[in-house]
């Protein structure tokens, strides 16, 4: 596999956009993505798919007015075609007098994402590393489900004001199911590096669960005290940070609408949005090539900053954070590199320390039941344990939540130290396992 | 097109696939936005590209590119071999497929004005004119309205000979009112939330969704779900408008009648299904007044599930689901269909677009109409509450227990709607809840939904599937369990 997009090839790119664009301004974005992902289930390799792309996106601004024209045809009379696309387009609409020109060129921090060796990973080796995985579910009679993929992404934002952005990152996961006949065990990596993962401890991991959660218990839905694994921890977050985002507040779609500078969290919140962790993943510049700066969210529990887009921090009169998505856009904003402060406790402390108690370790299908209280519903999945007297007894079949995010972030009790952290409900992050008490579950299934 | 998809089949062949079949789909997007009286977007797209999936060495393998050249076909195609090879180091058994027929055809869906046609100024003065409509009701703080036209074009080639041209246009719109006060945020969308409603035609379904007649009233009950009592917690019984009975049966039949979630292939994400097979023919799904088909075929309406054939060339069909309540099909794929014993797939296999994979999603999965009007089940309920316009939706990973909020409910008393009630919710056993379903209203209360957002797979694919729903009452349900904390 071959990375295809170069700053150079980008940069040429571009100079055609110019070429042919007739608008006031003009934007380039310019993606290119080559990855590949090799999936199994029942023991076997099911799909086993790869793609390439390279796509380009003109933002034309003329006369107060912008819109966005897209193609994956990178010959001249498609760049040409896609140039006068948007700025037709932008033509046809009423003037915002509020749109703000293109951005100056800006200097952005340095991120390092990207491994050449994880790029070119083959569609052997993944099936060999699958192969192993699959052996160790054969070994207990379990059934192996995942995807283990590779890639590798790269983004250019280029605008006529002579703004140039470039970044590339390579992509990596590791994720499995293991399958009991009466209970199910799941773990998950992603690292721009593939030899970061470690699918053996993974595979481990979900095997374990499975195991130790065979025949699982009924157990009635109530109020318990809960220890969330950082997956599960992140499948909740992921719901209530776009919030963060300062037009979401200004048009009062936010839960922290009124509420900013309020202590909303417990004194143990720490959180900020931080590109450069060495954790994180991602550019360090937004959809207008503003360079992303870090911003403390919540201290103390206090809601203290959000993030700003250009046009949004003018209308609050803030500054921009480099948080914005790609003009046009509804949203404006928001915080996709989360970092949150945990402590310095581990599961088993977590364990050890609960004397009535389930571990959760991870949710699904999460949806948002009342904005405001920030009341998410969902189910556990994959591992719900039922922990007494400081143990862990015995497997629970899974429950159903109906608990207010904000209000939970009262109520935790103990983390561990942060870690960075996969789900399949959230973007990554890197967060700690919690120790949250009165989590409210209302129902039960039979799984 | 075809002449790529033909160049690329013949050198996936050459290569040693023993089945190769290839798409190339040229795809065009246009969607169109306003919020608070100004256009928040306009933007356009076209994607062109080429899929080819190889069996190879008795496995899978498939690779994609936008690289349509004589030297980006030949490595794409060499490329799912290879991948094909790699699968075939952890194969249990050689992949087998239901058999299928060689199709030379074309079909292209009814459009009676192409969206694209239509200036885009014509289309933000309507979104516009809505816009204005719905921020004239005093407490509306947010007023959004879109428009979404996509167009496809494919041509399919295998190695059964088989060459297809599809083309097919979908059309989305809607709006929602959002109204912020004190400590409480109420939305109000039309015709559906989440985007509209969304079908296979063209333009034409915007004009028939009257944008601008409906907004007074949307905004207006945005602003009073604040003054509104909320929605009662207990075991009640339940009257569901008919866009929540499409989501409902999205979710609780829809999805676990996909037998590759039965089968397991979807275990690690998507999740299974608690329909077993030892359930197919044998299981009381609902009750009895209940009937649930898909059906691709255009005969059934213009629903985003609707298409000649699915995209591993096997005709669109027809497929009882549930038959008078009981449990008697699956949505299959040539590979799964062989699996369970059957002689033929009943065409669900669908591709998000060239750089996907197909696999088993819905069609048009679509509960049959009873009898009568809506007013005149209100009028034969004595104590219930009408639900109406989803807000939430979530269910377990085998789809069994479930829960939704919708955006508005009113109190049903002695056959009439008393008062209006705000975060209605219900939840439930996907069984038991079909199985209390004792009134569906008539062919003059059915809509042909469209999902335009299913996601499913890995790496993850967004899909369009149809339900046709009437309004219909379900017994002793529990509602208020969202809030019940």
């Amino acid at each position: 596999m071959t990375m295809m997009l170069t700053r150079q090839r980008a940069k040429e790119i571009f100079d055609k956009v110019i070429k042919y664009s007739t608008a006031e301004e003009t934007e380039a974005y310019i993606t290119s993505t080559a990855s590949a992902l090799t999936r199994f289930a029942n023991n076997t390799i099911h799909q086993n798919v790869a793609e390439e792309e390279t796509a380009l996106s003109v933002r034309a601004v003329v006369e107060h007015r912008t819109a966005r024209a897209s193609t994956n045809r990178l010959d001249e009379p498609s760049i040409r075609q896609t140039c006068e696309a948007a700025l037709a387009l932008a033509r046809l609409q009423p003037p915002n007098p509020d749109l703000l020109p293109l951005p100056h060129p800006q200097t952005y921090g340095s991120v390092d994402r990207y491994y050449p060796e994880t790029a070119e990973l083959t569609p052997q080796a993944r099936a060999e590393t699958v192969l192993r995985v699959l052996q160790r579910a054969e070994k207990d009679q379990l059934t192996a489900a995942g995807v283990y993929s590779s890639g590798a992404v790269a983004t250019a934002l280029f605008n006529s004001r002579g703004l140039e952005a470039f970044h590339e990152e390579t992509i990596s996961e590791f994720s499995v199911t293991m399958l009991g006949p009466t209970s199910s065990g799941w773990a998950k990596q992603t690292s721009p590096f593939h030899l970061e993962l470690n699918p053996a401890a993974l595979a481990e991991r979900a095997a374990r669960k499975a195991l130790e959660g065979g025949s699982p218990r009924d157990l009635p839905p109530d109020k318990y005290t809960v220890i969330l694994e950082p997956s599960a921890v992140l499948d909740l977050l992921g719901f209530l940070f776009f919030d963060f985002g300062g037009l979401a507040v200004h048009e009062g779609r936010s839960c922290l609408t009124g509420r900013v500078g309020e202590k909303v969290f417990g004194d143990n919140i720490f959180v900020r949005d931080d590109v450069f962790h060495p954790l994180q993943s991602g550019p360090p510049f937004d959809g207008e090539g503003m360079p992303r700066r870090r911003v403390n969210l919540v201290e103390q529990g206090v809601v203290k900053n959000l993030v700003y887009a250009r046009s949004t921090a003018k209308k609050m009169g803030k500054e921009p954070t480099g948080h914005g998505f790609p003009l046009p856009n509804e949203y404006g904003e928001a915080p996709l590199n989360i970092v949150m402060e945990g402590g310095r406790a581990t599961l088993d402390d977590m364990i050890r320390s609960t004397p009535r108690g389930l571990l959760v370790t991870r949710f699904w299908y999460i949806r948002e039941v009342d904005p405001y209280q920030k009341i998410l519903t969902g189910m556990t999945r994959d591992g719900l344990f039922w922990i007494e007297e400081g143990k862990i007894q015995h497997g629970v079949k899974n429950l159903r939540f109906n608990q207010s995010v904000i209000e939970m972030l009262r109520q935790v009790e103990m983390m561990s130290p942060p870690q960075r952290t996969a789900g399949e409900e959230s973007f990554e992050m890197v967060v700690p396992a919690m120790k949250v008490r009165e989590f409210n579950f209302s129902s039960a299934t039979k799984y | 097109m075809k002449d790529l998809a033909q160049r690329a089949l013949e050198t996936a062949v050459a290569q040693g696939a023993s089945y190769a079949d290839v798409r190339v789909l040229s795809v065009r997007q246009r969607y169109l936005s306003t919020k608070n009286g100004e256009v928040a977007q306009v933007r356009e797209s076209e994607s062109y590209g080429l899929g080819v999936r190889v069996i190879a060495g008795g496995a899978w393998g498939f690779a994609s590119t936008d690289r349509l050249t004589p030297e980006g076909l030949a490595a794409v195609a060499a490329r799912a071999v290879e991948i094909a090879q790699a699968s075939a180091l952890a194969k249990k058994s050689d992949v087998q497929l239901a058999p299928e027929e060689k199709f030379v055809d074309e079909w292209e869906a009814p459009c009676q004005i192409d969206p694209f046609s239509v200036p885009v100024s014509r289309c933000l003065d309507l979104l516009l004119k809505v816009d204005a409509e719905l921020r004239k009701v005093q407490g509306v703080t947010l007023a959004e309205c879109q428009m979404d036209f996509r167009r496809q074009e494919q041509w399919f080639v295998s190695s059964l000979g088989s060459a297809i041209r599809q083309v097919k246009t979908q059309t989305g719109a809607g709006f929602v009112a959002t109204s912020f006060a004190g400590n409480e945020i109420q939305r109000r969308s039309y015709p559906n939330s989440f985007g509209g409603q969304y079908q296979t035609k063209g333009y034409e379904l915007v004009e028939e969704l009257d944008l601008v007649g409906h907004a007074p009233q949307i905004a207006e009950e945005a602003v009073a779900l604040h003054s509104a009592p909320q929605c009662p917690a207990g075991v009640r019984d339940i009257i569901l408008g008919s866009s929540q009975v499409g989501l409902q049966i999205h979710e609780s039949i829809g999805h676990p009648i996909e037998l590759d979630r039965v089968l397991g292939t979807e275990a690690n994400f998507a999740g299974m299904s608690f329909l077993t097979l030892d359930q197919l023919g044998s299981l009381k799904y609902a009750s009895e007044i209940v009937n649930v088909v898909a059906d691709a075929t255009p005969s059934h309406g213009p629903g985003l599930g609707t298409f000649a054939y699915d995209d591993e060339g096997v005709p669109g069909q027809r497929t009882p689901i549930i038959q008078n309540g009981q449990f008697v099909g699956y949505l299959t794929s040539r590979e799964t269909a062989a699996a369970i014993g059957k002689p033929r797939s009943n065409g669900a296999m669908r591709a998000e677009g060239w750089n996907r994979i197909p696999l088993i999603r819905m069609t048009n999965v679509s509960l049959e109409p009873g009898r009568g009007t809506l007013d005149a089940l209100i009028a034969d309920t004595d104590d219930a509450i009408y639900m109406e316009t989803n807000r939430s939706w979530s269910i377990d990973d085998r789809r069994y227990n479930f829960q939704f909020g919708t955006e508005i409910g009113w109190e049903i008393k002695h056959g009439k709607k008393v008062r209006m009630v705000k975060n209605p919710s219900y939840g439930g056993i996907t069984t038991e809840f079909w199985n209390s379903c004792d009134a569906i209203c008539g062919p003059e209360e059915w809509t042909l939904w469209g999902t335009p957002n299913c996601g499913k797979g890995q790496p993850m694919q967004t899909m369009g599937t149809g339900h046709g729903a009437s309004p219909a009452r379900f017994r002793r349900v529990k509602v208020g369990v969202a809030y019940g904390s």
